[in-house]
């Protein structure tokens, strides 16, 4: 989605009584975070929503950008956040064969997720990215890590279900996501 | 993984480095382009990192996961990917070089002045938020204005050319030599020109 680089848009505030629901939304679609709102959404700060093309609007604090949402899509953290509160997320891994791609903003594949070095709840050995053995539907927002990394590189909306993607092993499985290097990444708000 | 499963509420949030060139975290930097640049860069910021990330130990552990024809590949792509990088730099740096910054001052109404400038946007400048910068920092009216020739310039109000010089050059890091100083005579009376005035600069 970000794959080019772009110039902000216009900066507005958030009022209260939105910036309230902002904060419910990220606790509803993210419990993990709960712990952390606080740090992440403070009460007191004046929250900025920035324009960004393609009817993206992204949520700031000051010059740290938190939050994105497309339209009236899910609203998904920046990889900042992720990379601070990890563990406060549904996430998968990917093979190292798959970094280069991702990183270059192309499409995620089932094979990288589905290949030895690929991780995916119910996997023999998930560990941290099990999610409680439970499959994640298509339309979750997921943290895609990498083989051999200890940082998130992706995080965007499932097209598939990760029970699908064990049967199939092929097809797409996160389209427009926001990877680390790509125009979000780089935006600078200051 | 670093990190275990044990999510615990009081869990401190992770800190984490990021790369002082490309700005991903160092890990990614050997899918950034200007890997060399890197991990110099690593190796003085953070040498445990460094360690870490580039003994060689390390290296040949991620090439022994990949099989022999996709670790071809992905050199391809790599090596494609920091030519185009250090073109793209090259480019950048003969534009710093030859383009040029001209702080014009122009008589406005006899004893009046506006300060021109333009060619900043060759330097990675913002023109909006340069002008907001010196308006703040000289107490006066500063815009953007469009030049007839269809670029930008920013337009400041009063005589602060020589100011805006020693400001450009150290804020913006434009070489002194490609800021350039005029003055605009072209509004003077016309009986001025036979004699020349004398212009304090």
């Amino acid at each position: 989605m970000f794959k080019k680089e772009f110039t902000a848009g216009q900066k507005s505030k958030v009022k209260s009584s939105a910036q309230r629901a902002v904060r419910a939304k990220v606790i509803e679609t993210y419990p993990g975070l709960e712990p952390y709102i606080d740090d992440v959404l403070p009460k007191k700060e004046q929250l900025d929503l920035v324009k960004v093309p393609d009817r993206v609007s992204l949520y700031c604090n000051g010059s740290t950008p938190l939050f994105w949402q497309h339209m009236d899509d899910a609203i998904i953290p920046h990889l900042t956040v992720v990379h601070k509160y990890p563990w406060a997320f549904k996430r998968i891994r990917i093979d190292r064969g798959a970094i280069r791609f991702v990183m270059s903003g192309a499409t995620l594949m089932v094979p990288g997720l589905t290949s030895p070095g690929g991780r995916l709840p119910g996997d023999e050995d998930a560990g941290v990215y099990d999610n409680g053995g439970q499959d994640i539907d298509a339309g979750e927002v997921v943290v895609v890590e990498a083989e051999g990394k200890e940082h998130a590189c992706l995080i965007g909306v499932l097209k598939m279900g990760t029970k699908e993607m064990k049967e199939k092993k092929k097809g797409v499985g996160i389209e427009n996501g926001h990877y680390v290097g790509d125009g979000l990444w780089k935006l600078d708000l200051s | 993984m670093a990190d275990t499963a044990t999510a615990s509420d009081a869990r401190p949030p992770k800190s984490v480095v990021y790369c002082g060139v490309c700005s991903l975290p160092p890990e990614y930097c050997e899918f950034g382009g200007t890997t060399k640049k890197c991990a110099e860069w690593l190796e003085k910021a953070h040498p445990a990192l460094y360690t870490a990330l580039y003994s060689s130990e390390a290296l040949s552990q991620n090439l022994s996961s990949l099989s022999v024809d996709a670790q071809k590949r992905a050199e391809k792509d790599a090596q494609k990917k920091a030519a185009k990088a250090e073109a793209a730099e090259a480019r950048e740096s003969e534009k710093r070089a030859t383009s040029k910054v001209i702080i014009k001052r122009v008589e406005r109404n006899k004893r009046k002045h506006i300060t021109e400038i333009s060619g900043l946007e060759h330097f990675n400048v913002d023109l909006k938020k340069a002008a907001k910068e010196f308006g703040k920092k000289f107490a006066t009216g500063s815009s953007v204005t469009k030049t007839a020739s269809g670029g930008e310039e920013i337009t400041v109000q009063g005589d602060v050319s020589d100011e805006v010089l020693d400001w450009v050059v150290e804020k913006y890091n434009v070489p002194e030599d490609n800021v350039e100083q005029i003055e605009d005579k072209k509004k003077e009376k016309k009986a001025a020109p036979p004699m020349v005035a004398p212009q304090p600069t």
